[in-house]
Formats: C-alpha cells, sequence, structure tokens
C-alpha cells in the first residue's frame, strides 16, 4: 500500500481537464498499490480552496491547498520548490503531473530537485513490483516505446487525453499548505497574460477540432472553420503550420510535430494535405473526417469517413446539417 | 553574449520506422539524421543574437555516441564557433541523466545564455531544459516564441496552449526554443568549409546513474481502414448520419 501524489493543475482560478485526469491515475496507481490515499496539490489564488470537492470526486483523499495571491498565474519555480517539498516528505510511491505546457515545465524541475526517475508524455502505466512501467509514443507517434522507472518516488506527466478521468468519490480532506518560496522572490516575472481567443475551448481541453489547411486559401475563409466549431458547441479550432506560418491562425493553433498533440473524439481537418508532421499531432483522434478536393490526398489515410470536394462548398453545408442534428439530439 | 546551445541528432520524421531485432530500437538502416527540429531553430537564434549584438561566441554541445559529431559539424557551419562533444556509447534515453552531464559542462562556462530545443524530434520529452536549469540553479523560461535581449535582462513570450504569458528575467539564464522562433539557415559552401578547421572538443560524458530504462519498442497498431462517403456538399447528409450512428460523436 502507498499513497499517490497528482498535481492538479489551474488556470484563471478554473480547474483544467487535466486536473481531473491526473487524478484519476494517481486513484488507479494507489489503488493498484493496495489502496493507498491519492494527495493532490492544488495551488493558486485566495479562494481557489473552493476546487477541492471536485477533485475529491475524482479519487483524492487528500487535497494540499496552496493558496497565495502571487499564485494567480502559474509560477513554476515556486509550484516546483512546493511539490518537491511535498514529494519529498510524503514518502510517495508515484507523482503524477499532466503533460500540458504547465506539467511539461513544471516536473523536470520537480524530477531534477529530487533526483529521481521521470517519463514524459506517458499514455499508460502499470505496477511493476518495485518499478513503474509506462508507455510513451515516440517517433511522432510512430513507435510506442514500453520504458521502466526505478525508485521511489517515479514521476510521470500524462498525456492529456490518453487516459479519461473516472469518479470515484472520496471525502477530500483539505490541508493547507505555504508555498515553499516566496513567490515575489521568483527569478522569473510574468509581465502579462495574453488570453487565447476570446475565452474559447483550448485546443487541448476540446472533444472536438475542427482544423483547417492551405485548402481554405485565405485567413477569412477560417470563419467557415469557425462557424462549424460553432455549430458543434464544444468544438475548438486548429490549423497546420502552413497556415501559421502565413499568419492566418496564432502559432498556438498550429497541431503536429513542431504544435500541439492532441486526442480529441472528433477531429475535422479542412483542406489539409496531411503532411506526416501534421498527422503526428492528431493520429490519436479517436474519429477523423477529411475534406480535400484531391481525392489522393494523403489525409485520407488516416481519416475514418471522407468527402472530396471544395472545403468552401461542403462547410457552410455540414455546418447547417449539424445544427440541425445538434437542436434534434 | 556567450551563448552554448544543447543539441540533439534525431532521425527525418518522413521515415517508415522498423522495430530493430533486438525489439529496443528502431532500425537505423537508411535513416537520415539531421538536427533535431528545435536544435536547428535554438542554433539559428543564438547566431542571430551575437550577429545583432557584436562580439561573442556560440558554442554548441551534443551527448552522445562519435556519429553526433555530423550535427555539430552541420552547426559549425551554419556559424557557431566551436563545439564541444560528451561522448557516450549510445544516448540514455532517461533525460536527467543527460540534464546532468550537460550541466556538469555547462556549469564553469560562463555562459550568459543556454538554450535548448523545446523537446527533441524522437523522443520528444521535453525534459532535458528545465532539467540542466535547475540542476545549474538558473532562471529558466520553456516553450518561448519570442526572445528580446537588452541590458543583461530577456523578455520571452511562452506559448501555454491556447494563451501565452510575456516573462521576463536576468541572465544568465536557460531558454527553450518553440515554434515561432527562427528556422535554421542552410550552411553555405564557405560555411561548411570553414566548419571544417574550427575546433570540436571531445569529451568523457558524466552521466551518474540511469534510473529510466527502455523495456521495448514496438509499431502502435493501424488505423483501420476509413471510406470515402461522397463527393461535394451532397455527401454531407451522409457524413452527419455516420456521424451519428456509427461513429456516436454527434
Ligand atoms: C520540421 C518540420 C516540422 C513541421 N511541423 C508541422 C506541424 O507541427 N504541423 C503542421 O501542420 N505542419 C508541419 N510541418 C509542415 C508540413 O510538412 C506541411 O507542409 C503542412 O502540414 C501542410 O499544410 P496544409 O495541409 O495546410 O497545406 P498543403 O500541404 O498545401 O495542403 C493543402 C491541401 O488543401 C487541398 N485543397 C486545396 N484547395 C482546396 C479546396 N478548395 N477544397 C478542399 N481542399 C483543397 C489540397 O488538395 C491540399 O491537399 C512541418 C514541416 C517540417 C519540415
Ligand atoms: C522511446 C525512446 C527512443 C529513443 N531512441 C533513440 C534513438 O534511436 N537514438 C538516440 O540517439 N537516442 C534515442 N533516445 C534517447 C532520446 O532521444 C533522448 O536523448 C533522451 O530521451 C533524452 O532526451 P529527451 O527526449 O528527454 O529530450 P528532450 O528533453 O525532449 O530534449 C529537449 C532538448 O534537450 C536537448 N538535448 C536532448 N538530448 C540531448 C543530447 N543528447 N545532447 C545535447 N542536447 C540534448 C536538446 O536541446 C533538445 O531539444 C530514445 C529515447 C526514448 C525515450
Amino acid at each position: 500500500m502507498a499513497n499517490t501524489f497528482a498535481m492538479a493543475e489551474s488556470r484563471g482560478g478554473a480547474l483544467r481537464r487535466v486536473a481531473l485526469e491526473a487524478v484519476s491515475a494517481a486513484r488507479a496507481l494507489a489503488d493498484a498499490s493496495g489502496g493507498g490515499e491519492v494527495h493532490a496539490l492544488l495551488a493558486g489564488a485566495p479562494g481557489i480552496a473552493s476546487l477541492a470537492p471536485e477533485l475529491g470526486k475524482y479519487g483524492a483523499d487528500v487535497v494540499i491547498v496552496v493558496e497565495h495571491a502571487g499564485l494567480a498565474n502559474a509560477n513554476s519555480e515556486v509550484l516546483a520548490a512546493t511539490a518537491a517539498v511535498r514529494i519529498r516528505s510524503g514518502g510517495y510511491r508515484a507523482a503524477v503531473f499532466s503533460s500540458s505546457a504547465q506539467g511539461r515545465d513544471l516536473a523536470p524541475r520537480v524530477a531534477a530537485k529530487l533526483g529521481v526517475a521521470m517519463a514524459a508524455d506517458v499514455t499508460s502505466f502499470e505496477l511493476a513490483g518495485d518499478a513503474l512501467v509506462v508507455r510513451h509514443p515516440a517517433y511522432a507517434g510512430k513507435v510506442i516505446a514500453t520504458l521502466r522507472l526505478t525508485g521511489t518516488p517515479a514521476i510521470l506527466t500524462l498525456r492529456p487525453g490518453a487516459r479519461a478521468a473516472v469518479e470515484s468519490a472520496k471525502a477530500a480532506r483539505v490541508e493547507s499548505a505555504q508555498p515553499a518560496i516566496d513567490p515575489a522572490s521568483s527569478r522569473v516575472v510574468v509581465k502579462e497574460m495574453i488570453a487565447g481567443g476570446s475565452a474559447k475551448l483550448d485546443i487541448g481541453d476540446a472533444p472536438v477540432i475542427v482544423s483547417g489547411g492551405r485548402g481554405l486559401k485565405s485567413a477569412e475563409n477560417f470563419k467557415l472553420v469557425e462557424d462549424l466549431a460553432a455549430a458543434f458547441g464544444n468544438a475548438a479550432v486548429g490549423a497546420t503550420r502552413a497556415v501559421t506560418d502565413d499568419g492566418w491562425r496564432p502559432h498556438s493553433d498550429q497541431i503536429g510535430q513542431t504544435g500541439r498533440q492532441v486526442s480529441p473524439d472528433l477531429y475535422v481537418a479542412c483542406g489539409i494535405s496531411g503532411a506526416i508532421q501534421h498527422i503526428a499531432g492528431m493520429r490519436n483522434s479517436r474519429t477523423i473526417v477529411a475534406i480535400n478536393k484531391d481525392k489522393d490526398a494523403p489525409i485520407f489515410k488516416v481519416a475514418d469517413y471522407g468527402i472530396v470536394g471544395d472545403v468552401l462548398e461542403v462547410l457552410p453545408v455540414l455546418t447547417a446539417a449539424v445544427k440541425q442534428a445538434r437542436s434534434q439530439g | 553574449m556567450k551563448i552554448a546551445v544543447c543539441i540533439k541528432r534525431g532521425p527525418d520524421m518522413e521515415t517508415r520506422f522498423k522495430i530493430a531485432a533486438s525489439g529496443k530500437a528502431v532500425d537505423e538502416a537508411g535513416l537520415k539524421y539531421d538536427l533535431s527540429d528545435f536544435d536547428g531553430y535554438a542554433v539559428e537564434t543564438a547566431l542571430q543574437l551575437n550577429e545583432k549584438q557584436g562580439p561573442g561566441e556560440t558554442v554548441v554541445i551534443s551527448l552522445g555516441p562519435d556519429v553526433v559529431q555530423e550535427q555539430l559539424r552541420k552547426a559549425l557551419s551554419m556559424g557557431a564557433d566551436r563545439a564541444v562533444q560528451l561522448k557516450s556509447d549510445s544516448v540514455p534515453v532517461d533525460g536527467l541523466a543527460i540534464a546532468r552531464a550537460l550541466a556538469a559542462e555547462l556549469q564553469s562556462g560562463g555562459y550568459d545564455l543556454i538554450l535548448f530545443g523545446r523537446q527533441a524530434v524522437d523522443s520528444a520529452n521535453a525534459t532535458v531544459g528545465p532539467m540542466t536549469a535547475e540542476l545549474l540553479n538558473l532562471p529558466c523560461a520553456t516553450a518561448v516564441s519570442t526572445l528580446d535581449i537588452a541590458n543583461g535582462r530577456a523578455t520571452a513570450r511562452r506559448e501555454l496552449e491556447g494563451a501565452a504569458e510575456v516573462v521576463e528575467f536576468a541572465l544568465p539564464a536557460v531558454v527553450t526554443v518553440d515554434e515561432g522562433m527562427p528556422r535554421a539557415r542552410y550552411p553555405s559552401l564557405k560555411g561548411i568549409m570553414a566548419a571544417r578547421k574550427k575546433p570540436l572538443e571531445v569529451k568523457a560524458a558524466q552521466l551518474g546513474e540511469e534510473r529510466l530504462t527502455l523495456e521495448k519498442m514496438e509499431l502502435p497498431p493501424e488505423r483501420a481502414a476509413g471510406r470515402i462517403v461522397g463527393e461535394g456538399p451532397g455527401a454531407v447528409p451522409e457524413l452527419v448520419r455516420l456521424l451519428h450512428t456509427e461513429a456516436k460523436v454527434l
């Protein structure tokens, strides 16, 4: 029996989906080790404690709440120091972080502070005696590596969406803690937060992604992509590098090898050729739809459903049909 | 400025990878290698900073067997001043072991700025940069898409999944380079000639204990073959029906 640590990521005072996935994964690890506790670290501006019960719902026995005005924005120096102190003293078997921008920044620092094994971007895991054995997609998702982490605590970052969060209600005792270092002493100072495209769903959180490529012909035509995303109601907009390079969309929307890796329930590729570097970022989507005027476009090789046609003609019709289907369903 | 850039050799991702007989590596036969994507941006960033800001030195460092000298030479031919190979029989999978060896080399180098790629092209762990920063006890900004340096201070934009932040920090510091930073230039013929005479020092890598090891590698299951639903807007009703009844995503 061993306790497991989870980092509960928040942004702007709200939990991110990856926080629930991390807690849920820690729950599975604790259960697999014979029923230890899950301790989740939740840090943010005063008031963040109100999110603790939600973490209990997904399996946290203890929520360590760190409230500080200086933590309104994630601060890796402070969070890494605080997590490391807790993990060092907590006797954990494993510590679960998210392979999100925040988690990727944080977990390696913690692993280096503690001098322990860390595996990144993990899609599945199991305890094997004293070791933790994990799977990790490598080579742009074309190869799956199985890795062994020796020693405790083992640190892993979980690929967003790879493992759904499952409810497992616990009482979630709240413990308050202080930041291990004063946020005001941080050497890296946040001067400005730039919110993503008008508070829309982030591509990492959205169950549906509508993505556009050069086949859309202009930045203005992305309106058609946005309209389809709006029709789904739970969709975000993505893009290829050709499009972000041309400045039609911001770099943060880029999906692929050098962009974001996503695995939504539905990915709609509009006017995208399907270059390997793009596919590297979306091949793990559950269902893939492609619309392309070239029937030989490589995107059709990974798509479950394809329409051969002019995306500028197909999109408005698809948007209307999705709206109608949703109003009936 | 004195700038170090840590670079990694990586295979061309267009390849159809096969697993080697050992089951523990990809079959290297016929693979083409280059600088890892973001490491190319990092070298370019260093060169441009020193070109703009006057006299400086760009040092490229790679850990691995002798084949990494190819990538070190490429960086030299782009314009880096000297190279260091931290020699090891193979590249460990344990990022912390790599970070330890890099930190040991960087420790006494007197660098103003240490650049990494956001993530390596093959394993894509994105761990070595922030780990090295931690071991060196330096400020660190990851996933940086713009970087301005003036009077010993840096201002950087960090990409945060649909949001971004602008951060400020004093040098010396560690930065990992993301999309948005300048792409690697092509070496000129003159650059390639000059690179042959530039110093490339070989030292033993001080890796220490490795706690992350590779058990096996395998190819992922193939996606089931998809189908073309139809042509043009007329195919939309059938697509929507399939999304509703078969894929159950609508
Ligand atoms: C190191 C490296 C890293 C890279 N990283 C990434 C990455 O992270 N993400 C990424 O996306 N790319 C990346 N790329 C670029 C990648 O190789 C491709 O160039 C890019 O994905 C192509 O984008 P696209 O599909 O929008 O454009 P194109 O390849 O130009 O394809 C446009 C498609 O639209 C179709 N089309 C044209 N008009 C219409 C129409 N009216 N109706 C319907 N279809 C139409 C065409 O048939 C074509 O298939 C990378 C490249 C390199 C070298
Ligand atoms: C599944 C798997 C397969 C692998 N297969 C191979 C293989 O076939 N051949 C092989 O050589 N290695 C292989 N490795 C080793 C691997 O590529 C990395 O060197 C190691 O995992 C640590 O780097 P990282 O992926 O954490 O790098 P990241 O943390 O993603 O790299 C970030 C940055 O750190 C720097 N960096 C990383 N590694 C080095 C280095 N060695 N020298 C200098 N700077 C560096 C670069 O700036 C890089 O952009 C494999 C690793 C794994 C997990």
